[in-house]
């Protein structure tokens, strides 16, 4: 066989390829003989094995060590996503959540077999209320979409139970895509309100919006502008009077953490995403956990089962008749719970409030360094992040696309783009507070030479990324010709 | 600030640079009344041997299936996880990824979510899934979700035999969208053909099937999947993937969507979750898929690429329009699940199945010689069966962990009125000695126990 020259550019076999009949990465335990056959009736057995590749354990270690090597990671280079929130993920909190006597439970076990895991469950509960100034909270949901979901049941239940459920659910037109989607699975439809010349809710037309059919408001704080909601006191005031209830996406959490609470706001339920805020890893899309912190109106509505305490023990409560029910097979993702707790234990209260502080820093930083080239859409201080248009680069013949693209050849991940629909040439950046001022600078020198070769050689852009395992890819292609599996036949 | 990088003296010289005198500058958005003006309570930060200490201690609170051998299951199973797996998945390219929507640079995830879900598809007899849901009961709600956004329809019916933690989900997520339920009984364990079809009517949008069904019995299913499809129903097949080795694949048996819990696939028990939702169904279904699927394409220079693919049916551009509000979905644990089938490959599969169904088969035996204890199900079962044991499930539990072995899962755990039973799980790891000690003691219990 002929071996080439080394490159990340050239095509990696899927394990499918690498498959020889015979093969196996694994032994099967012994069953003594003397225990009684297995007999599948005929009607079920299966007549041909899956095709699982057939691989021994070090071909398979060393084809996915390879493909390892195809990804862009946060433990490997800057990652700028806005409301993504990808920071440094410390890695004693991996270790801690691969502790035995947390990763080897059987959710069935009994109360008192698991007082440490629930101890776990309610230090965090508590801390993550500190932090949100609310009464209580459910640690169920397995993501933050999840999370906005159940609010959302939790507010159906109450409005039934004041004997309407009530029609619509009011957003920005800044809002994250999850929002409307979990908004019309929970059973209500969904009234986008325009943002006004500053980027924010437009109080009048909020006004003019609100009835008796409103279910409620939800909103993203700091929003996807990166700007703090300034009126947001009477913008809850005015859904509260229309007997609506407030929400709180808080995808954005990052940039609040001691120095304002959206309990102490008058919202009556937020999220948090602590795959985000409290640096569990993203893991290349999951898993993340979207735990939501009530105020005490809507605590009979949380899902079951709810930890609660009798005498000195942790027991979970299932005995709760007005209940949503369950968003979740178990108790939510605790290998996760487990994480978040062990970066607040390391961080404590100021820690936390040094996050934000460094976040809001570096983002206003970047907004400063690079306003001169990049339009900022909205000029006003940013909390963690800062969005700006790439409509100058776009009158020089490049988009926000070839921006991007080109960002990875100088090893950076590019920003979140073309979201929130509302700005044109989106560009949302986000350095979050565990990146250095190098690295910031380095940052703004890479995005300021993209300006250049925009102005001087539009076509490099168009056609970047050059460096990368694979150059830009046919995504229409993809969906045209779909080809999702391996094999083309089904057995 | 051990992850903070920035020293105070950098602070103020970038707030210079950003041109204000202080942080408060930048809050003037935030009106006063709404500042925390007080530090959060929360306790100091502390070293990382001090973490550590702490965390240890919590964990060494817990009992785990590592201290004592695991006969529970009920959607939950101690299977052996080989090292590779764990060293593969502890990899920071993998751990500390972004969702792939760079395909340029996230080609190793990408690739690893095509193989997931070429492998799934191979288990399930299917043609098409998706890279992953939150466990197995969100998975089957979003089934049945896309069941009553095709056919239009609002009434569900499903088998008493399916996990009842997944429907309890289930029921929770689509009960808004004003959807009947309907449980058809399941006497014997097995889900009753006759009575099921009985209740079937062209108002039904899916009828929910297990395979193996919740008590480990594998029924014959065909009858009730013709006549649920005569009526224009989908038929959902809750399933077990490692059973997949020695079973007929749901496909074959002619299910329209397949669903399922994949922790069993290399993935910690880990008091719950993180879990792995698995999802396929048909291609006549794929525009109604919920959550992200990877496609094959090309570069600009021909090579072969990954990419996330029919993405105008999620939420990031449908909006309120989307199938399924899903986002962030289980990418780390469904990445784990692939090392794991690419080291066991078809052989191993099949030989862990029997494996299970061999040892259940030995431990219903023994049990059923132990006076007072009754096996009410007739097999074949796969890796669990139901065991109504003298007294209640709930103080036969509590005796035998004293004894140093977590039986089996009492049924009134889940909701289910039977106080005597209890759901005993086999998996490849168990040894004859641990189920002869599983035997003795239960002979000990309806002795001793005075029951």
């Amino acid at each position: 066989m002929k071996r080439e020259l080394q490159s990340l550019q050239k095509e990696s076999a899927l394990i499918f390829e690498l498959s020889r009949t015979g093969r196996t990465g694994f032994q099967v335990p012994p069953t003594p003989d003397d225990f009684p056959k297995f007999s599948i009736p005929e009607n079920f057995a299966r007549k041909s094995l899956p095709r699982l590749p057939e691989v021994s354990e070090n071909a398979v270690v060393r084809h996915y060590v390879n493909l390892s090597t195809r990804n862009h990671h946060i433990d490997r280079d800057f990652y700028p996503l806005g409301s993504c929130t990808m920071k440094y993920n410390p890695k004693v909190n991996d270790d801690m959540a691969a502790l035995h006597g947390f990763s080897g439970l059987n959710p069935w076990q009994s109360g008192q077999m698991v007082q440490g895991a629930m101890q776990v469950m309610s230090e965090l509960a508590d801390a993550l209320l500190e932090v949100t100034g609310m009464d209580s909270i459910t640690l169920q949901p397995a993501a933050g979409a999840q999370g906005e979901f159940t609010a959302l049941l939790m507010f159906r239940s109450y409005h039934q139970a004041n004997g309407n459920p009530r029609k619509r659910i009011i957003i920005p037109d800044s809002a994250h895509g999850t929002n409307p989607a979990s908004i019309i699975l929970a059973g209500y439809s969904v009234t986008q309100l325009p943002s006004d010349a500053n980027g924010l809710m437009d109080i009048e037309a909020l006004k003019r919006s609100l009835d008796e059919d409103v279910a409620g408001l939800m909103i993203t704080n700091p929003n996807t502008l990166g700007l703090f909601e300034s009126n947001i006191a009477k913008i809850i005031d005015l859904v509260h009077d229309a007997g609506g209830l407030a929400y709180m996406d808080g995808a954005n959490l990052n940039a609040l953490m001691g120095i304002s609470r959206p309990g102490d706001m008058g919202f009556d339920a937020c999220h948090m995403n602590l795959h985000k805020t409290f640096s569990t890893p993203h893991g290349g899309g999951g898993p993340g956990s979207g735990p939501v912190a009530i105020k005490a109106k809507l605590e009979k509505y949380l899902p079951v089962p709810v930890l609660t305490s009798k005498g000195n023990a942790f027991v979970w409560d299932w005995d709760r008749p007005d209940s949503i029910g369950s968003v979740h097979t178990f108790y939510g993702n605790f290998g996760m719970h487990v994480r978040a707790l062990t970066y607040i234990k390391s961080l404590g209260g100021d820690g936390l409030r040094a996050i934000s502080d460094n976040a809001i820093i570096n983002a206003n930083y970047l907004r400063k360094k690079l306003s001169p080239t990049y339009q900022i859409f909205v000029d006003k201080p940013s909390m963690h992040e800062a969005v700006f248009s790439g409509n100058l680069q776009k009158a020089k013949g490049v988009r926000t696309t070839d921006i991007a693209k080109r960002l990875l050849d100088y090893g950076i991940h590019p920003p979140t783009v073309y979201f929130p629909l509302i700005v044109p040439e989106c560009l949302m950046i986000e350095p979050t507070e565990s990146e250095s001022r190098e690295t910031l600078d380095e940052f703004v020198e890479v995005m300021l030479q993209i300006d250049r070769e925009a102005s001087e050689t539009p076509e490099l852009l168009k056609n970047s990324p050059y460096t990368t395992p694979v150059r830009r890819l046919d995504e229409a292609g993809a969906a045209r010709n779909l080809n999702i599996r391996y094999f083309d036949e089904v057995l | 600030m051990r992850y903070i990088p920035n020293t105070p003296d950098e602070r103020s010289a970038m707030l210079r640079d950003i041109g204000v005198t202080s942080l408060e500058d930048l809050l003037d958005a935030i009106p006063h009344e709404l500042r925390y003006n007080k530090s959060l309570n929360i306790a100091d930060g502390k070293s990382e041997w001090e973490v550590r200490r702490e965390m240890i201690a919590m964990a060494n609170r817990n009992i785990s299936a590592m201290d004592m051998p695991c006969f529970m299951g009920a959607g939950c199973y101690d299977h052996f996880i080989p090292a590779a797996v764990d060293t593969l998945a502890s990899r920071s390219e993998f751990v500390t990824a972004y969702t792939p929507y760079q395909p340029e640079v996230a080609q190793g995830t990408l690739q690893v979510i095509y193989e997931f879900q070429s492998m799934i598809c191979e288990l399930f007899g299917m043609p098409a899934a998706n890279a992953s849901l939150y466990d197995g009961g969100t998975a089957l709600s979003e089934a049945i979700s896309m069941a009553l956004a095709y056919t239009k329809r609002r009434r569900v019916l499903w088998s008493e035999s399916v996990n009842p933690a997944y429907r309890r989900v289930a029921q929770t997520i689509n009960l808004s969208q004003g959807i009947r339920f309907d449980t058809a009984p399941c006497k014997d364990g097995c889900q009753a053909a006759e009575e099921m079809a009985m209740l079937l009517g062209d108002d039904v949008a899916a009828v929910v099937l297990q395979y193996p069904n919740f008590f480990g019995i594998v029924d014959d299913l065909r009858l009730i999947i013709d006549r649920a499809h005569e009526v224009g129903a989908l038929v959902i097949i809750v399933t077990d993937p490692i059973a997949m080795g020695i079973l007929h694949s749901p496909g074959q048996l002619g299910a329209d969507i397949v669903v399922g819990e994949g922790q069993s696939l290399g993935n910690y028990m880990s008091y719950g979750g993180p879990y792995l939702g698995l999802f396929a169904c048909s291609m006549e279904l794929i525009r109604l898929m919920p959550g992200r699927m990877v496609g094959v394409t090309k570069d600009v220079d021909g090579r072969r690429g990954f990419v996330l693919t029919l993405q105008t049916r999620e939420q990031h551009i449908r909006r309120d329009k989307a199938t399924s509000n899903i986002c962030t979905n289980q990418g780390l644990v469904a990445t784990r699940a692939t090392f794991y089938l690419s080291l066991i490959g078809p052989k191993g599969l099949e030989g862990i199945g029997i494996a299970c169904g061999r040892r259940t088969e030995y431990l219903k035996q023994k049990l059923k010689e132990v006076p007072g204890f009754t096996v009410p199900h007739k097999g074949p079962h796969f890796r669990e069966f139901l065991v109504q044991v003298p007294g209640t499930a709930e103080e036969f539990f509590e005796f035998m962990t004293t004894k140093g072995l977590l039986p089996g899962v009492p049924l009134t755990r889940l909701g289910m009125s039977d106080e005597r039973g209890m759901l005993v799980a086999l998996t490849e790891t168990r040894s004859r000695e641990e189920m002869d000690a599983y035997v003795r003691f239960a002979r000990d219990y309806a002795v001793e126990g005075k029951r």
